[in-house]
C-alpha cells in the first residue's frame, strides 16, 4: 500500500482553489476535491432557468476544476445544515446577506469530518492573506483554523509563508520552501502561476461564489423572511427567489412574474403548490402568487399580471386564476405603469 | 448486475450530480444506473462527473426538455 499523505481541498470553481490543490500535488500528495452546495451557489442555475442564457456555453466550474487536475471531486449538499449559517452568523453578514466567515469555519469543519472519515491527512484552501475584505484577512484566517476544529491541519498553500507553519510542513510531508507568500487584492501572481501550470480558461466570479453576495438577491432574502415572521426557507424558496419579477404590491402575498419563456416553464414545475395567474388572450408569463392572498385582491393581482403581457395595451386582457384546484376567469384592464410604484418591486 | 432508475425531472446541477453520486455509492461495480433529468446541464456535468470517478456513461439522449443517461459504475474505487 502506499504511504502517500492525502489532503482535501475546498474547491470552489475558482482559480484559487484551482491553484492550491495544483501546488500540492506537484509535491506527492494525493489531492482530492470537496464541494459544498448550499443552496445559494451561482453555478449554473440562472443559465439553466434562463432561456437567453442557453447559448453560452454552461459548465460546472468545480467539476471543471477537478477534470483539469485529474483529481476525483465529492460534492456534498449541505442545505439543510447551512441554515444554521445563514439564520445567526456568529461574525456577522458581509455587505449583502453573505455570512462569509461563518461559511468558512462551516466549510472547513465539514472538510475536516470528511477528511477524518475518509481517511485524509489535512485540508488545503485556496485563501489568500488580504484577499477578501471579511474571511480572507490576516486577522480572520486563525480564527477559521481554530473555530473550524482544523487548527494546524488548514493549510494555505497560495499564501503558507505569510502564516504560521502548519502540521503538514512540520512533518515534511509538504516542503514549505515550495509554497507561496500571496497577499492583497491582487491576482497577478495568481495569474502568472495558472500561465506556468498552463491553465487556461478558467473562471473569473466578480464578488463571491454566491448569491448571497448579491443586493438584490438578498434583498429578495430579507423580504422573505420579514414576511414570514421567521427566518425559514425551503430548498424551493431560495431557487424560486432566482427567477423573474418579484413584486409586493401588500403585505400577505408576492406576486412572481417570469421574464421570460425559460422562466415561465420553470415555474410551471411550482404550479401544483401555488395560486397561479395566466393570461389567455394575448401571450404572457407565469405568474405564481406566493404567500396568502385573499379572493377579493384576485382581479387586482390579475390586472398587474396583463400589465407584463402582450395585451398591456389592450382595454381587456383575460386572465385565468387557479387556486386551490379552483380556476377562476377574470377580464380586466392592464393596471397602467405609473399606477406599479417602484417600491412594490422587491 | 442491478438496473437501477432515477428521477430528478426539475433539480438544477448540481443536484442531479449529487443524487448521482449518492446512488453510485450504494451500487456495485458493472451496476447501471439510468437517470432522467430535465436540467440541461446535466448533459456536460454528469459526464464530466463521470470521467474523474471512474465511471461510464452508456449513451445519453433528449427529447424536448428531458435528457436521459445511461451510466455504469465503474471499478471497485467508486467516488
Ligand atoms: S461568498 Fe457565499 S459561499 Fe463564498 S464564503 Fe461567502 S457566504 Fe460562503
Amino acid at each position: 500500500m502506499s504511504n502517500k499523505r492525502k489532503a482535501v481541498a475546498l474547491i470552489s470553481g475558482g482559480l484559487d482553489s484551482l491553484l492550491a490543490a495544483k501546488v500540492i500535488q506537484e509535491q506527492g500528495v494525493h489531492v482530492e476535491g470537496i464541494n459544498f452546495f448550499t443552496g445559494f451557489c451561482v453555478e449554473g442555475h440562472t443559465h439553466a432557468i434562463r432561456k437567453k442564457d442557453k447559448a453560452k456555453p454552461k459548465r460546472n466550474n468545480a467539476l471543471w476544476v477537478a477534470e483539469q487536475l485529474n483529481m476525483k471531486l465529492h460534492i456534498i449538499d449541505v442545505i439543510d445544515e447551512y441554515k444554521s449559517v445563514l439564520f445567526n452568523p456568529k461574525h456577522g453578514y458581509g455587505a449583502n446577506m453573505n455570512p462569509c466567515l461563518d461559511c468558512k469555519v462551516f466549510m472547513v469543519s465539514k472538510a475536516k469530518q470528511w477528511a477524518e472519515e475518509n481517511g485524509f491527512d489535512f485540508i488545503i484552501t485556496g485563501e489568500v492573506v488580504g484577499q477578501r475584505p471579511m474571511s480572507q484577512r490576516k486577522d480572520t484566517m486563525p480564527v477559521i483554523s481554530r473555530e473550524s476544529g482544523a487548527d494546524d491541519l488548514l493549510m494555505r498553500p497560495l499564501c503558507a509563508k505569510n502564516l504560521p507553519e502548519t502540521l503538514p510542513e512540520r512533518e515534511g510531508w509538504v516542503n514549505r520552501d515550495e509554497l507561496f507568500d500571496f497577499s492583497g487584492r491582487t491576482r497577478k501572481p495568481q495569474m502568472a502561476l495558472a500561465e506556468q501550470y498552463g491553465f487556461k480558461d478558467y473562471a473569473t466570479p466578480a464578488g463571491g461564489c454566491c448569491f448571497l453576495t448579491d443586493k438584490s438577491y438578498s434583498e429578495k432574502l430579507v423580504d422573505l423572511w420579514k414576511y414570514r415572521g421567521s427566518k425559514e426557507y425551503e430548498l424551493d424558496d431560495i431557487m424560486l427567489l432566482k427567477v423573474g419579477r418579484h413584486i409586493r404590491p401588500g403585505g400577505d402575498y408576492k406576486l412572481i412574474v417570469a421574464r421570460e419563456e425559460g422562466e415561465s416553464r420553470f415555474l410551471q414545475g411550482y404550479k401544483k403548490g401555488f395560486t397561479w395567474l395566466q393570461v389567455m388572450s394575448h401571450g404572457g408569463p407565469l405568474t405564481l402568487v406566493e404567500g396568502k392572498i385573499k379572493e377579493e385582491e384576485l382581479p387586482f393581482a390579475a390586472s398587474l399580471v396583463a400589465r407584463f403581457s402582450q395585451g398591456r395595451d389592450a382595454d381587456k386582457v383575460t386572465v385565468k386564476c387557479v387556486r386551490d384546484g379552483e380556476e377562476t376567469i377574470f377580464d380586466v384592464k392592464p393596471l397602467p405603469p405609473y399606477e406599479i410604484p417602484e417600491a412594490w418591486y422587491v | 448486475m442491478s438496473k437501477i432508475s432515477l428521477d430528478l425531472r426539475g433539480l438544477l446541477c448540481p443536484l442531479p450530480v449529487i443524487r448521482v453520486q449518492d446512488k453510485i455509492k450504494t451500487l456495485e461495480s458493472g451496476d447501471q444506473l439510468e437517470v432522467t433529468c430535465t436540467d440541461p446541464g446535466v448533459m456536460h456535468d454528469i459526464p464530466t462527473w463521470c470521467r474523474i470517478n471512474g465511471h461510464s456513461v452508456l449513451s445519453s439522449s433528449r427529447s424536448d426538455y428531458e435528457f436521459v443517461l445511461n451510466l455504469q459504475v465503474g471499478g471497485a474505487d467508486r467516488g
